[in-house]
Order: structure tokens, then sequence, then C-alpha cells
């Protein structure tokens, strides 16, 4: 509080006045304290008042009860524990479960890298600095929103449609949302590059390609990386809702044991996702420690 | 430090030049901190070991991508006429958005307003929560075994995917919005912790120690030097969860059958069939997606580059 005050009077009027000895200006000094009390409590009286408003309007709009939220909470989590736990029989369901865990991580991986090969072409024809110009730099940032901005559910169902219920649909949704999530991703670090390196390469007589590969390539390669390994992490674990949607890999065996009220079994596929993200987190923390 | 010594180590022309330069006293004031190939051109890269793992993760990534690609399963559909049927898909549910006598505009934005609504919820709440979790798993403001078993707890519940939160309090605590809030709210959390606890860490030291030696108890601390500090940051992440609260909001509603505007998609989709109904629904989510995204940059510019 204390330390406050006098921050706030050495930033005010109070400089002047703690020199001069002036009591008016004294006086003045007070004022301020004053106000600034009275400011904080408001803000804070305003701060609260919002939080419960909005609380109080979004939750009436969706029928949110919050006592009863509050009431079911460890209710539902001790029962939570105790059901979703794995039980010796669960094992037995492994050799379901780990075929599609498998397949689920190497789509993952795959739309993650083939999304970062697709949205780096895409980046670098519509980047400011090295870019195509106007037209393709508008139409970079469009599609890197468009496709940023449909609901994976839209492209499950549209690819649902043609592709049916196989792996390849699985891939196709993770991919779509991927390349433009990492075009938006790319657009930005390759704008990062500083325009030195590149108007150097361009004054040496080098060609588009050869200004692509010496200068935009080498300098983006890091963040495009740590990029991707992101990218594969939430791929995996928005693979799991792909999955139910599209009846493929890890999210349809887990979505089998839970319509089927095998909790157990579905406790037993959460946690192998989570051992398995958590790898994949650790994994890609070591090598962004190292190319960082 | 050590890490960049010994990479400046490796990269040292020492022998090379040596022996490339041949000793002559104008070739080798020439090759003065160049390194050379084995045919005498001058090296522009040199192998160090960020290159070497940056060299490692993309070849393990490249095979294992081509791998899948060789043991993926594409199901009985031939690909072209598949394909050609998608992008004729997409092409109608971009172009010809319609009602497809299911829903009335009225209903649709109804849904809409509830998937904000629980974007909203889950965010605010979210965001309370996990502003006093982030600051007891500040490694600066709490001790060490407080911060280690939080930030454990928190990559726990951030390794379950969201959709698997909401669908286990779905049965847990009952089919509504209190369980796709609170499903929402246990990956939000998770996710703001980290975020806060991360920004707090990045407090000036001096200032807290100051605040320490002047007598200041932790909440004084907390109120005088964390949130002015970072006040900026901590809303900037807030409106980032809610960009994400969204589009969980739309996932949710659609599997869970939490409703929004998520659950109509999913009838829509699923039930109905009708690419027409797809597409307004995209579209209505696309806009406010769009909208966020827009808000949430200018906030970013606004607060975060001017620090």
């Amino acid at each position: 509080m204390t330390v406050k005050f006098a921050k706030a009077a050495a930033s005010g009027e109070g400089r002047s006045v703690a020199f001069a000895g002036n009591e008016a200006k004294a006086a003045a000094e007070v004022h301020t304290a004053r106000w600034f009390f009275r400011k904080r409590t408001l803000c804070i009286v305003g701060l609260v008042a919002g939080f419960l408003a909005i609380n109080a309007l979004s939750g009436s709009y969706v029928d949110f009860d919050f006592m009863e939220a509050a009431a079911d909470i460890p209710g539902g989590l001790a029962w939570m524990a105790v059901s979703f736990l794995p039980s010796a029989a669960s094992l037995e369901k492994l050799p379901q479960i780990m075929p599609a865990l498998l397949s689920t991580v190497l789509d993952s991986i795959a739309a993650s890298t083939t999304a970062a090969l697709l949205a780096y072409v895409v980046a670098v024809l519509g980047s400011r600095s090295v870019g195509l110009g106007g037209v393709a730099q508008v139409l970079a940032r469009g599609i890197a929103s468009l496709f940023r901005n449909i609901p994976v559910v839209a492209w499950a169902f549209i690819l649902l449609f043609s592709f049916h219920q196989s792996e390849f649909t699985g891939f196709l949704a993770l991919l779509l949302g991927s390349f433009g999530y990492l075009t938006r991703c790319f657009l930005e670090s390759i704008d990062e590059i500083s325009s030195g390196t590149i108007e150097a390469l361009r004054a040496t007589g080098a060609s588009y390609l050869q200004i692509v590969a010496q200068g935009v390539i080498p300098l983006s390669i890091t963040s495009v990386v740590s990029w991707m390994l992101y990218m594969v992490e939430t791929n995996i674990r928005d693979a799991t809702l792909v999955g139910i949607l599209t009846g493929t890999g890890i999210g349809f065996v887990f979505n089998l044991f839970y319509k089927s009220f095998r909790y157990d079994v579905a406790g037993l596929v959460i946690l192998l996702i989570v051992v398995v993200v958590i790898c994949c987190e650790s994994v890609s923390n070591y090598v962004r420690r190292r190319i960082l | 430090m050590r890490q960049f010594a010994e990479e400046d180590a490796a990269c040292q022309p020492v022998a090379r030049q040596d022996a490339a330069c041949g000793g002559s006293a104008s070739e080798g004031a020439a090759c003065a901190g160049a390194r050379f190939s084995r045919t005498g051109k001058i090296k522009t890269r040199c192998m160090n070991k960020s290159n070497a793992v940056l060299g490692a993760t993309l070849g393990v990534l490249a095979v294992i991508t081509v791998l899948t690609f060789v043991l993926m399963d594409y199901g009985d559909t031939p690909l072209l006429e598949a394909t050609a049927n998608a992008l004729g898909d997409f092409a109608t549910m971009l172009t010809q958005p319609g009602l497809g006598g299911h829903f009335t505009l009225a209903d649709l934005v109804d849904g809409l307003f509830i998937s904000l609504a629980l974007a909203t919820l889950t965010t605010v709440l979210g965001a309370v929560i996990a502003f006093v979790l982030g600051l007891c798993a500040a490694m600066n403001l709490s001790n060490r075994a407080a911060s280690n078993a939080i930030k454990a707890v928190m990559s726990l519940f951030r390794a379950v995917p969201t959709i698997l939160w909401v669908l286990i309090f779905t049965v847990a605590i009952g089919l509504g919005p209190e369980a796709a809030v609170v499903g929402l709210l246990f990956h939000g959390i998770a996710y703001l912790t980290k975020a806060y606890s991360e920004s707090f860490e990045e407090v000036d030291p001096g200032v807290v120690e100051a605040l320490r030696a002047s007598g200041a108890s932790w909440w004084q601390v907390v109120f005088s030097a964390v949130v002015p500090e970072k006040l900026s940051e901590i809303l900037s992440w807030t409106f980032i969860r809610f960009e994400i609260n969204f589009v969980n909001a739309v996932a949710v509603g659609a599997v869970a059958g939490a409703g929004g505007i998520g659950y109509q998609l999913f009838l829509a989709g699923s039930f109905y069939y009708d690419i027409h109904e797809v597409g307004l629904i995209v579209y209505f989510c696309f806009v406010v997606a769009v909208a966020l995204e827009l808000l949430s940059t200018q906030l970013r510019k606004r607060f975060i580059v001017q620090n």
C-alpha cells in the first residue's frame, strides 16, 4: 500500500511538493493520495462486479447452475477416480488399443509434416519480404484464416461424406486444420527475418530460388521445426476428437469402450494418451532447447 | 554459456585452415576466420550440436511420414474420385450456404450465443482459478515443492484432451452445461496456469526483494509488483484462451451433446446430411473466430509489443 502510494506521489504533482514544502501543494498531495485510493477501490469493485455480471449473464444464458456444479464436482471426481481406474481386466484389451494408438501417433506426425511442407510453400510465396507481392499476400493470409477457422468438426463431416470411414479420412482432417494453423505461424516467422539478409542476397545477383534456399530457409528453419513439434503434440490431442467424429484411430477405440460403459478400459486409453502426449512434450522440449 | 563455448570450439577452423592454405603467408591471411572443405572451398556452415539435432529431428519426422504413407489404410474408395467429391462438397459448402428447414436463423444465432456463453464462463472462471494456481506455481512467489507439485499436476491435466474431460464429466455429473463447463475448465486452467506462472517468473526479482525488505506481505507483493507488471500479459493470454475455448465449445457441443452451435453442426452433418446448412453454420463460426482473432491481434499489438 505505502509503496504504491509513494510511487503515485512521486510520479504526480507530489514531486515538486516535496521540494517546495508549500502547504497548498501538500494539500494537493493529500488529495492525490485520497484520489489514488478511491480509484483503486473503485477499480476493484468494478472488476468484481464485472466478473459477477459476466458470469451471471452467460450462466443464465446456458442454464448453468454454479451451486449445482460446485456441489457435483467432488462426487463426480470421486466417482470418476473409481470407475475410470484401469483394472487387470482392462489390460486384456491392450491388443486392440495399441495398434490404434500407434496409427494415431503416426498419422499425427505425418499430418504435421505434410501440413508443414505445404504451409511453408504457401507462406514463402505469400510473405511480405520474399513473397510474390500484393495478391499472393492477401491470398495466403486468406487461405490461412479460412483453413484455421473452419471447425474441425465441419472438416470431419465433409471428408466423411466422400472418403468414408478410413484412417486416411482422419489423417486428412488433421492435415487441413494443421495446414491453416502452420501457414499463419510460418508467415509470421518468415516476416520476422531481417530484410537486410534478403537484400544482400538480391544485391549479389541471387535468383529467387537461391534467395529462398540460402536466406529464407536457414533463417527460419529453427522456428519451423519448433512449430512442427508443437503441431505434433496438438495433433495427437486433437486426434481423439477427429477419431470420435470419423471413426478412426484412438478416438474411435475410446468411443467404443465409452459408449459400451467399459469405463475402466476407457480410463486405460486416457492413461495411454497421457503417457504419449507427455513423452512427445519432453522430446520436443529437448529438441527445442538444443536448437533455439 | 558452457554449451556456446563448446560449439565455438567445434567451429574453430584451426586444423582445416593449415591443411588447405598450405602455409603461404598471403593465403593464410585471407583464410583467417574462414573454414574450408576438403576441396578448398570456403565452408559456410559448420556441424555443431544444434544443427545435428535439427537435422536428426527433420530426418526422423520425414522417415516416419513416408512410413505412415506406406502403411496407411486408404479405405476402399477410389482416392481421385473421393477427392473430387470432397472438393465439390467444399465448394458447395462455401458458395451455397443456406437453411435446410431443420433450423431457423434464430436457432442458429441462439446456438452461437450458447457457445459464446460457454466459452466466456469457462474463460472467466478458469482465469480466476488459474491466477491463484499460477501464483502458487511461480518459483519466485512460492516454494519449490508447491511449485513443482502444481506444475506436475497441471501438465497431467493438459495431456488429457479437452473432449475427453467433457465426456468424463458428462457421465460423472450428468449431461448438461455443467459437465461442459467443468470439462472445458480442466484443460483451460492447466493451460492458463502454465502461461501465468511462466509470466510471473519473469518479474524483476529486484522489485520483489525490495518490497519484501520493506515488510510487504505476500499479497502486497503480488498486487504491487507482480500484477501491475504482468497485467497486459495476463490479459493477452486470457484472450488467447478465450479463442481456444470458443473452438473447444463448438467441438464439445458436437461430440458430447453439450448444446450450442456445435451440436447443430453435428445434427446438420451427421443426421440431416445437409451440406448447405453445414456451410451456413461454418460461416457463423468463421465470422466469430475471425473477429476474435482480429481483436486478439490488436490487443497483443497494443499491450505486448510496447513492453
